[in-house]
């Protein structure tokens, strides 16, 4: 699929960033064809901050988008390229939260923390900001290859509110990019902050959150060497403890059935099937 | 401090959640939308019909159905009273 | 017992011994963290006027008093700046392809010696078929579909859910139902996969078996161009698009109606249970970006739409021309299959072109329309008046009533068209729809009681209608 440059004609052109044609030069959208791609990127956010609309932006594809909640409720794949590297891009469903335990959440978190992407991007909110941060902390703990899209930025302009980008990075640890999707604002600096991650010119020091829990830590450190014994090419065996310790079914069934680490399979999983003779009866 | 649930809140005035009386799924669910104890909540608005309402919480807008709301006990903070 | 095995059991002794304090910590933490980062990182101090507007704009949107009328106009006030606008282009269309073009590629065809047969198929048949389409679907489409995505991007959406949700409640359905029937109002088949937002199999199964209720971008134009053209024309002078439009949007709620009564009915028999929770984000306003709405509004569904007709009108306008041509006895195939539906036709208040153009049109909705069209006037080729028309330049005067009169010469009445509009609400799903639901659920017995439902319930209601306006003397 080819580029559109109509629907970025009306972006503003007041710097040289923010022109279509530059962000062309260094782009090239490669719509649904993933085949041969050197970089996974997944983008993970809270529901309705544009993860659509900046997948959409980078593949030329078209996915639903919508000012409400919930629009994309499966995986949706595409590819660009990008100064020499070919990236395969997952748009994901809207998540609260990595801990949740409704099936279109579970697909976010489960590409996550097993689909293994060279890099997560977080599309937040930044004019809800704090509870959009809580997802960026949880990612965190399952990998330090985040970057954080700081995205409706001229919402936040238009309802005054002022973002310490540079320190919000610092206090995180991993790139944070100021961008308004939409109009093709922050596309090259976020095209820039992947590269920078996937090439190890950033090493992201990431924050972690401290439980402050020593009878956690030391549940942790029980479970842990366990699942890592158990499932060697788990990236996470310490986000999955806390689930377990949770008690989160859908970790707990995928244990059992020895899928865990396997995307497709839990994802198929993840769906209750509508076609169990029991579905009435049992309802 | 009077404890009341979340959807005795009248509206004008701000609450602090104190905790969730809620189990299970949900009790997830509303955390992960915001309500955690020491969150500030305030009504939004109502349905035409009287519920759900909607509440402002962590800076965005969270529509309950009042069996919902009266699972998250709150205290009216000192500036409302 | 196997190491996974092991591993759960050590799990749930840790958990036990924890209990429920240690998720809820580690969920606060998390909170905590974000709350101390945002403190030094985030100044609001400038937010307090947009946040008041925002505030007051919406406790008008969703006051008891103000609520459901706004929702109301909003709805009637997109129609009729839909039918008002789409008349003139509408007309236009129709006069450049069925007019000009279409005697412009018979004097071709006559030409190049093309044997009348061929030409026949061809132009009256595939081509016409298309140019219909084209001309009556879309400049309703190209009004209404960024209109509609305009609403969308603004973020009204979720506030009508917010408004409905108390009677879905009611209902039993799941509050996130609402959202899905949101995403109906676009394409069924999208709206039955997004109702994979509810978690419950139970309410799930009422979502997908209702969302054939969501009048869907293939039936939009139906309703608009019968609510034009006998409703609309039938008001006194400088009424008829607000009659129209108010026809439209009343189908609109009636299918709220059903779908609120088919989810109350089915939760309290085949799938009972308790009405579930429901949590739902209302999103900010966020001024939608007009030229950019209108542009992939256009490409994304005017033209996708357009296509799918174009694409499923080709064969259908073959199938029309071949039935109405092929003569077994001294009348066409198309004539029997009228006469043999005929009976069921006037029972349901509708006649047999209507019933066979459903067949016809089982693939695709959106042709509908131009099925029933072609059929009433391949068909009335034997009547006198009607000769004129049916040959070279078929519509020369659109925006005169043509499509009435050729209607009414078809035996068409107030009672045919109404019925026509609640037969559009409640019938069969599209094939595509159908397919969706069945790759959802996996079960054939959910994928015929989605097909069949809205069909048995279309026929019940077009009965009873006709059954009351005739009793009553209405017709
Ligand atoms: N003003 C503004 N609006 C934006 C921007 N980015 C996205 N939007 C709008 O925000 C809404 C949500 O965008 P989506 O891309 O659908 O969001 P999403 O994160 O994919 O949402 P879900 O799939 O529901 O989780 C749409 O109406 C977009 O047009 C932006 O930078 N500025
Ligand atoms: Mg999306």
């Amino acid at each position: 699929m080819s580029a559109n440059p109509e629907i970025h004609s009306s972006v503003s052109l007041r710097s040289c960033e923010k022109c279509p044609l530059h962000n062309a030069a260094n782009l090239r959208r490669l719509g649904v064809n993933t085949v041969g791609f050197d970089h996974v990127v997944a983008l993970l956010g809270n529901p309705n901050t544009g993860k659509s609309t900046v997948f959409n932006a980078l593949t030329g594809l078209r996915q639903h988008v919508g000012n409400w909640t919930g629009k994309t409720v499966a995986r949706a794949e595409g590819a660009f390229h990008h100064r020499g590297r070919t990236f395969k891009l997952v748009d994901l469903p809207g998540a609260y939260s990595l801990f949740s335990s409704s099936h279109h959440e579970e697909i976010a978190r489960d590409f996550v923390l097993f689909g293994q992407p060279d890099v997560t991007v977080v599309v937040v909110d930044a004019t809800r900001l704090e509870r959009n941060l809580v997802l960026v902390l949880q990612a965190l703990e399952i990998t330090d290859r985040v970057v954080v899209a700081l995205n409706l930025m001229d919402e936040a302009r238009r309802h005054a509110i002022e973002i310490d980008v540079r320190a919000l990075s610092r206090r995180l640890g991993i790139p944070v990019v100021p961008m308004a999707a939409r109009q093709g604002e922050g596309i090259p600096d976020l095209l820039r902050a992947i590269e920078e991650i996937v090439s190890g010119a950033f090493v992201p020091h990431p924050r972690q959150v401290n439980h402050q829990s020593e009878s956690l830590e030391r549940a942790l450190s029980d479970l842990v060497p366990q699942i890592e014994a158990e499932f060697p090419h788990l990236p996470n065996a310490r986000w999955v403890a806390l689930r377990l310790l949770d008690g989160d079914h859908s970790i707990i069934q995928a244990i059992r059935e020895g899928t865990l680490g396997n995307v497709d399979q839990m994802e198929r999983r993840a769906m209750p099937s509508l076609n169990r003779p029991g579905l009435i009866e049992e309802t | 401090m009077s404890a009341m649930t979340l959807d005795q809140l009248p509206q004008g005035k701000v609450a602090v959640v104190q905790s969730l009386t809620i189990q299970g799924e949900l009790r997830r669910r509303l955390m992960d939308l915001g309500f955690v104890p020491g969150a500030q909540v305030e009504v939004e608005m109502r349905n035409p019909l009287g519920d759900p309402r909607a509440f402002r919480v962590m800076g965005s807008v969270v529509a309950l159905r009042r069996e919902q709301a009266a699972g998250i006990t709150i205290a009216l903070s000192e500036e409302s009273r | 017992m196997s190491p996974g095995e092991a591993i759960l059991s050590r799990a749930a002794t840790l958990r036990s011994e924890f209990g429920a304090e240690l998720s809820d910590h580690v969920a606060e933490s998390f909170f905590t963290e974000a709350s101390a980062i945002t403190r030094d990182t985030v100044q609001r101090e400038g937010e307090r006027g947009r946040m008041t507007l925002d505030r007051t704009i919406d406790r008008v949107l969703t006051s008891r008093a103000l609520g459901f009328p706004v929702m109301f106009l909003m709805l009637w006030g997109v129609f009729w700046i839909t039918i008002a606008g789409a008349n003139y282009p509408s007309s236009l269309l129709a006069w450049l392809t069925m007019d000009v073009i279409h005697s412009w590629l018979h004097t071709a065809a006559d030409a190049i010696l093309l044997p009348a047969w061929l030409s026949g198929f061809l132009l009256d048949g595939v081509y016409l078929a298309m140019a219909w389409v084209l001309s009556v679907m879309l400049p309703p489409m190209a009004i209404f579909f960024p209109l509609f995505t305009l609403l969308e991007d603004l973020g009204y959406l979720p506030r009508v859910a917010f408004n409905l949700d108390r009677l879905f409640k009611w209902s039993g359905a799941h509050g996130k139902q609402v959202l899905s029937m949101m995403m109906g109002y676009g394409c069924n088949a999208a709206g039955i996969v997004s109702t994979r937002i509810i978690d419950s199999p139970r309410e799930r199964l009422i979502a997908i078996l209702t969302n054939n209720f969501s009048i869907c971008n293939g039936r939009w134009p139906t309703l608009i161009l019968i609510g034009t053209i006998f409703l609309g024309a039938s008001a006194p002078a400088g009424m008829a698009t607000l009659i129209a439009s108010a026809s439209v949007v009343f189908t609109c709620i009636l299918g709220i109606i059903f779908t609120l009564l088919v989810s109350a009915i089915l939760s309290r028999t085949w799938l009972r249970g308790q009405a579930s929770t429901f949590s739902l984000e209302l999103p900010p306003y966020r001024p939608p970006r007009i030229l950019q709405t209108l542009w992939t509004s256009l490409i994304d569904r005017t033209l996708i739409v357009l296509w799918r007709a174009l694409v499923m009108a080709a064969p259908a306008g073959a199938v029309i021309w071949l039935t109405s041509n092929i003569e077994i006895g001294d009348t066409s195939i198309a004539g029997h299959l009228v006469n043999l539906l005929g009976p069921l036709g006037w029972l349901m208040g509708l006649n047999g072109v209507i019933l066979l153009a459903y067949v016809v049109a089982i693939p695709a909705n959106e042709i509908i329309i131009p099925t029933i069209l072609m059929l009433t006037l391949t068909l009335s080729i034997t009547d006198p008046s009607l000769t004129g028309m049916a040959s070279a330049g078929v519509m020369v005067e659109f925006e005169e009533g043509t499509i009435q009169r050729v209607l009414s010469l078809g035996g068409w009445t107030m009672l045919t068209a109404i019925n026509l509009m609640l037969f559009c609400l409640l019938h069969n799903p599209c094939s595509t729809t159908i397919l969706t639901i069945w790759k959802e659920t996996r079960s054939l017995r959910w994928t015929a009681v989605a097909t069949l439902m809205p069909l048995a319930l279309g026929g019940i209601v077009c009965t009873a209608t006709a059954t009351i306006a005739r009793l009553m003397g209405w017709v």
